[in-house]
């Protein structure tokens, strides 16, 4: 139980709660389809509360490194600390019940209206009642500004509302990190930033998060800790300012005068 | 017009027509139906597990899947209905009773189960991996997520091919004749037969073919129907919008939340 209520709770839903996330460590994570190592050797520590941002072009490992911390795919060697804890020692569906992940393309399931997407793992994973599920999954979406949607299926939400809903999904496991796969990039170039404001609100709460982005704004603003990879590597890392300011790598230099 | 009233005679004789229908209505229509039937429920949860040993992680549960498969999708159905009708006539014997009734069922279900394995197999694979990936990301087992996400949805996909497989169960039907059935057993194309032999006269077995179209043709046209529908989707109407309906409706949501200063 990662999630604390605080006292106040004032109009619908809206409750100002603050997260706890925990610790992220990577090291040396080395991740492989079939002989192909496609993250070689990288190491990554992300302190509890923070928000690290991973920048990099596509094919560098990016995704592959989210999909390592919560064994969505099997880490060839190295290791991931969750909390200081081995993640690779628990059993993988405990551990991504404590992970929260957001993809690109929101995956919400097309057949459950919006509050099922969300009460389906309170459920089915957590063993809460359905009526208190359904209870739990409609706050979540009022916090995400879709309480009015609740009832609505996926195929007739717009992308950013669909993927407020997947977040509201996430959020509703009270994971202890939460993981973002370009979770603006399918977006309207409009609804982009509501997403990113509420990105933005969860790590000021609290949540420990790493985003995959190629919001390099996003990343300037919210994180505390810029990684850029290429090529399954961690080329550079440092805050914000460091990199986006002072780039050593000649690969980050030329990065971002391609992108900003 | 000597041959007109030859065919006439052959096929559509109408006294020996209407001397067949009510055999094949009470009779023949009853046990087509109801073998077809059978066979269709037994084959879709048979089905089932073979689809879903055949996409298992597991090759202990894939490779018997697929052979199960093979096996009984290679051989010819009457073929596969002699063998297991006539090799476990004992067995059924001790269970059923003398009849080979459950038997031919059992034989249809058999092979009926192997092609609605695969469309089964094809309808859960064409689900996007994401739905899956979702569901394992929130927690769940691989089993909970094909039974509560990624199964449902692959059978509402292949419910059109369903049909059809009903539809060549109901033809296939006609081959459990060769087991022998009672008099009180036989499905149309065996009554159908049978007046034929008996009036020296075609014209009965083409009322039973006239059967056979009464039951298949409208469900191919329903499936059409439906195919057409699950292809458009069903998708809320609405009026066109502005995307600053939705800027706003977050930023009114709650500024606790989204954290931004509005």
């Amino acid at each position: 139980m990662s999630l604390a209520s605080n006292t106040a709770s004032t109009a619908a839903g809206a409750e100002s709660q603050t997260f706890h996330g925990s610790s992220l460590e990577l090291k040396n994570l080395t991740m492989a389809y079939g002989d192909i190592e496609v993250l070689r050797n990288v190491s990554l520590a992300v302190p509890p509360g923070t928000t690290t941002c991973i920048i990099g072009p596509s094919g560098s490992g990016k995704s592959t490194l989210l999909r390592g911390v919560n064994r969505l795919h099997e880490p060839k060697s190295g290791d991931v600390l969750l909390a200081g804890e081995s993640a690779l020692q628990v059993k993988p569906d405990l551990l991504r019940a404590r992970i929260g992940m957001v993809f690109q393309h929101f995956n919400l399931f097309p057949d459950h209206t919006a509050l099922e997407n969300v009460a389906l793992a309170l459920w089915s994973v957590k063993g809460m009642p359905k009526a208190e599920a359904r209870e739990h999954a409609r706050r979540r979406l009022a916090e995400v500004g879709l309480a009015e949607r609740a009832d609505h299926r996926p195929r007739d939400l717009s992308g950013g509302q669909q993927q407020r809903v997947a977040i509201a999904r996430a959020l509703a496991m009270e994971p202890e990190v939460m993981l973002f796969d370009e979770a603006t990039s399918a977006l309207d170039p409009e609804l982009v930033k509501g997403v990113l404001n509420l990105m933005a609100g969860l790590a000021k709460r609290g949540m420990t998060m790493v985003v995959v982005t190629h919001e390099m704004g996003f990343a300037r603003k919210v994180a505390d800790q810029v990684v850029f990879m290429d090529e399954g590597e961690v080329v550079e890392s440092g805050t914000p300012a460091d990199l986006f300011d002072n780039p050593r790598s000649e690969r980050l230099q030329r990065f971002l005068s391609e992108v900003l | 017009m000597d041959w007109l009233n030859t065919i006439i005679r052959t096929f559509f004789d109408f006294g020996a027509m209407a001397e067949v229908l009510p055999q094949l209505l009470g009779v023949g229509l009853l046990n087509t139906l109801i073998i077809s039937v059978a066979a269709t429920i037994i084959g879709v949860a048979l089905g089932m597990i073979v689809a879903v040993m055949g996409i298992s992680p597991s090759k202990w549960l894939r490779v018997p899947a697929r052979i199960y498969t093979d096996l009984f999708r290679g051989l010819p159905a009457i073929l596969t209905i002699l063998l297991i009708g006539q090799g476990f006539a004992r067995l059924s014997q001790s269970i059923f009773g003398p009849s080979p009734y459950p038997l031919g069922i059992i034989a249809l279900s058999l092979i009926a189960s192997a092609y609605i394995g695969e469309i089964f197999r094809a309808g859960i694979q064409s689900v996007d991996k994401g739905q899956g990936e979702a569901c394992r990301a929130l927690g769940m087992s691989y089993a909970r997520s094909m039974a509560l996400v990624v199964v449902p949805q692959g059978i509402r996909r292949v419910l059109p091919a369903l049909v059809n497989q009903f539809i060549a169960i109901v033809k296939d039907s006609s081959l459990v004749y060769f087991l022998g059935l009672l008099v009180t057993e036989r499905e149309l194309f065996r009554v159908g037969q049978d007046a034929a032999v008996l009036s020296g006269n075609l014209s009965p077995l083409v009322m039973a073919g006239i059967f056979y179209l009464v039951i298949t043709v409208p469900l191919t046209h329903l499936v059409n129907y439906f195919d057409n529908r699950f292809r458009t989707g069903r998708r809320r109407p609405s009026a066109p919008s502005s995307g600053l309906n939705e800027v706003k409706e977050l930023d009114a949501a709650s500024p606790l939340i989204t954290g931004s200063n509005t």
